[in-house]
């Protein structure tokens, strides 16, 4: 028998351990149609059931409050599984209850896992199932997700529940001013059949009574005239309550329902043999990591931590990639003759697509750094701590994560940044830190720093490197409030969370954590980046030069070549590195470097990007960029590394790696067009500028793609206006 | 018996929530969360600029900020 199974429960009740317990490796992820919520399912097999089971989003109630909520509740009712378990913590099981009983209200035929029953004991807290079983009329296992322990016997109440006839939904009395209202809206609804095909008649009455947006707006467009019946029921019934209670229907109808539970725990369901306020362990801990003085310092140190441990312990890996890409290009350029499809597979796809490939390993030790903080319940900590100085920003507190993540400590990256704002649940909040955590002096944007300020600054380049940073962060928690001010108006979200005891991250749940995560990037940003990388390339090689300048350039080689000693060009020839050259084989390939590196300035300038660095000139020039500044940072936007080897392009030295900036950097100096003031445009240029495609289609897909354009679009221009600003005030100033 | 905002509470101090003046999304949220009338509640602790503030409520930890706090009347002993 095939059995769609639903797994519902709050969040922090062991809803993903009991999910992997079951399903183990098979399971895929996917989001909700229309939304970035995750959506993982599963199977899972048992004396011929064959059971699909889907992991709904952690939820405190079925009213539709959030995004999870809405998807929660649509997933119970439209896609109707058959049975659905709610995973309820024992240790806190009034706060629990009160999403059962709501699954109980809707009338879906529901099983309840009581998990966590040994961390329930260990706190002297025992819980009568069997009562609660026949109090509740479900069936009640006790498990304890972590071991598996009771996995099967919960399997095999589902699969009761799954053969059972439907039940009746549960009715709670509301007391006497709501009933009434009840009893005059039930008729009603059942009389003109209003939505009863998809909820129970009184569900339906008790939504109008709460007030439920997405209810109120299906039951207006269904039959506006009971609609509007409803309505009115519901405004007068308020009217009166708050006239004689103070009161709004919806909050009498939660004081019922936690009365309702409060009723059920009192018939002996609960033993306590211990005092509620006992210090548990979580608690002691809490009174050091959330101290006001060392709470702080500690944060400090475990962020720097985490920071550390990502981009350090991830070096070798990715070096383990890059070197697998080189010798792949190597291998490919070996086999290929030169010319465009050479091109085209080496500098295109390979170096496009190992850029993103190569981020992997980074970004898997990132989701494995934040899922251990995540899972122990220390995140919840530090966006409680920094909550309120994030606030003023209109950010949340756990918007400090992404902007570490991605280079709030100089040299992290957007990308895992930008996914790190999943663990924020206000929309706005996390629209507005994903749009600005970008700002950030990520990894890539350092060597473009370190090149300009080695060359303008050489006397202080740690302190430069410093108020960079402090420029960044300044800027991207000022153009948060100003996004929050104007795009993403609207009042902050609610800082009504649950701070969940401390619990030891379980070693499975974490590497099933980080592979999803880690393979969804791989997954979603390969496809699209390897488009653009394509793209950008034929931007830089296309339309070639004319025959004949190539012909010039080859003949001017030759020319050198001929004007040589034999005995030097055949040294050359056969050399391998640099170091074993003599002097004169050495000058020889300088000259042909040199005419090497004319040729692909010229090449560069003749290209669809040169001839947009050109025509761009006319507006860059407020900002004193050149033609040539304007490719690099159009190259940029592959990814921001490319600034520097694109600048050395145009610069006609020949191919310039990220490392050999010196000659580089002599090289701008030198250059009319660029002294401090240009070197301080183009900085803060690079710093705000759009941030590279692999994050743009990181923004796109943990939101959408109008926020991933409107990134790109905003981040230039306020990137353009500050750039502007300070060229012209400083050349004002006569600097 | 005296009716205080739990703004002005102090850290471990205690009492039992008298009512809750929001409705909305935060009123929703806030009961939704296990915060009625009747509801036992214990200042938990503070954080370091003394907002948001942590409570204990029906054997578990919640978070939220003063002004969100403001709504709640508790009444305490004394």
């Amino acid at each position: 028998m095939n059995i769609c199974v639903a797994l519902g429960g709050n969040p922090n009740a062991g809803k993903t351990t009991l999910f992997n317990a079951l399903t183990g490796s098979r399971q895929h992820v996917g989001n909700y149609p229309g939304v970035t919520v995750d959506r993982k399912e599963g199977r899972y097999v048992q004396n011929g059931h064959d059971m699909h089971i889907v992991d709904l989003p952690g939820t405190y109630s079925l009213t539709a409050y959030s995004v999870e909520e809405v998807v929660a509740r649509d997933f119970l009712v439209n896609e109707c599984p058959q049975v659905t378990i709610n995973i309820v913590d024992a240790s806190n099981l009034e706060r629990n209850l009160y999403l059962t009983i709501q699954f109980l209200e809707l009338g879906i035929p529901t099983c309840v896992a009581l998990n966590m029953i040994d961390v329930a004991r260990s706190r002297g807290i025992e819980v009568d199932h069997q009562k609660l079983t026949r109090l509740l009329g479900v069936p009640v296992i006790p498990i304890v997700a972590r071991s598996g322990l009771g996995k099967q016997a919960l399997m095999d109440a589902v699969a009761r529940v799954a053969e059972a006839p439907r039940p009746q939904p549960l009715r709670v009395s509301y007391g006497r001013d709501l009933e009434t209202a009840i009893q005059e809206m039930e008729p009603l609804i059942s009389e003109n059949a209003f939505l009863t095909a998809l909820y129970p008649t009184r569900w339906i009455a008790l939504k109008y009574l709460e007030n439920d947006a997405q209810i109120l707006e299906k039951g207006r467009s269904t039959d506006k005239a009971v609609s509007d019946q409803l309505e009115a029921v519901t405004r007068k019934v308020s009217a009166h309550i708050e006239e004689t209670l103070e009161t709004y229907p919806e909050a009498m109808i939660a004081d019922h329902r936690y009365g309702f539970i409060s009723s059920l725990l009192k018939q002996g369901i609960l033993k306590e043999c211990h005092d509620r306020n006992r210090l548990f362990l979580s608690d002691r801990i809490d009174k050091v990591l959330v101290n006001r003085f060392a709470g702080p310092l500690i944060m400090f140190g475990v962020l720097l931590a985490l920071y550390q441990f990502v981009f350090t312990y991830s070096e070798v890996p990715v070096g383990w990639c890059e070197s697998f890409f080189e010798w792949l290009a190597d291998t490919i350029s070996g086999q290929l003759a030169d010319g465009l499809l050479k091109s085209l597979i080496v500098s295109g796809i390979i170096d496009g697509v190992g850029g993103v490939l190569g981020f992997v390993p980074l970004i898997l030790f990132m989701f494995f750094g934040i899922a251990i903080l995540e899972d122990s319940g220390y995140l919840a900590r530090v966006a409680f701590m920094l909550d309120r100085v994030f606030q003023m920003f209109g950010l949340h507190g756990s918007s400090v994560m992404a902007y570490i993540v991605s280079g709030g400590i100089a040299g992290g990256c957007a990308v895992p940044g930008v996914m790190a704002t999943r663990t924020l649940r206000s929309p706005k909040e996390r629209i507005a830190t994903l749009l600005t955590a970008p700002f950030m002096n990520c990894g890539a944007k350092l060597p473009v720093f370190a090149l300009l300020i080695a060359a303008f600054f050489p006397a202080h380049q740690a302190r430069m490197m410093f108020i960079l940073t402090l420029i960044s962060w300044s800027g991207a928690l000022l153009a948060a409030k100003l996004l929050r001010l104007t795009v993403v108006k609207g009042p902050s979200t609610p800082f009504v969370m649950e701070l969940p005891p401390y619990r030891l991250p379980t070693f499975r749940g974490l590497m099933i954590h980080t592979w999803e995560r880690t393979w969804q990037y791989v997954k979603k940003a390969g496809t699209v980046i390897l488009g653009i990388s394509v793209l950008l390339w034929a931007a830089m090689t296309f339309p070639r030069m004319p025959d004949g300048q190539i012909e010039t350039y080859a003949a001017q080689r030759s020319q050198i070549i001929a004007a040589a000693p034999s005995a030097v060009v055949a040294e050359l020839e056969q050399a391998v590195g640099d170091n074993s050259l003599s002097a004169d084989a050495a000058r020889l390939k300088s000259e042909l470097l040199v005419v090497q590196g004319r040729q692909s300035a010229e090449a560069l300038r003749h290209s669809l990007a040169g001839r947009i660095g050109s025509t761009l000139e006319v507006v860059s020039r407020w900002a004193g960029f050149d033609w040539r500044t304007n490719i690099a940072l159009l190259g940029g936007f592959a990814a921001k590394e490319v600034i520097v080897s694109t600048l050395g392009t145009a610069y006609s030295l020949g191919a310039v790696d990220v490392q050999g900036g010196d000659s580089l950097s002599a090289r701008l100096v030198a250059e009319p067009g660029w002294r401090v003031l240009t070197a301080w445009s183009v900085i803060i240029f690079v710093m705000f500028y759009a941030p590279c495609f692999i994050t743009v289609v990181c923004i796109a897909r943990e939101s959408s793609w109008r926020w991933g354009i409107f990134s790109m679009i905003f981040n230039t221009s306020l990137a353009f206006l500050l750039a502007v600003g300070i060229y012209q005030v400083g050349s004002a100033l006569g600097y | 018996m005296t009716k205080i905002n739990i703004r002005k509470m102090q850290v471990n101090q205690e009492g039992t929530i008298a009512s809750v003046k929001v409705g909305g999304e935060l009123g929703r949220r806030i009961r939704d969360m296990g915060l009625v009338p009747g509801t036992f509640v214990k200042i938990q602790g503070r954080a370091p600029l003394y907002d948001p503030v942590a409570l204990r409520v029906k054997g578990f930890t919640l978070t939220l900020r003063n002004n969100e706090a403001d709504h709640i009347e508790v009444e305490i002993d004394g």
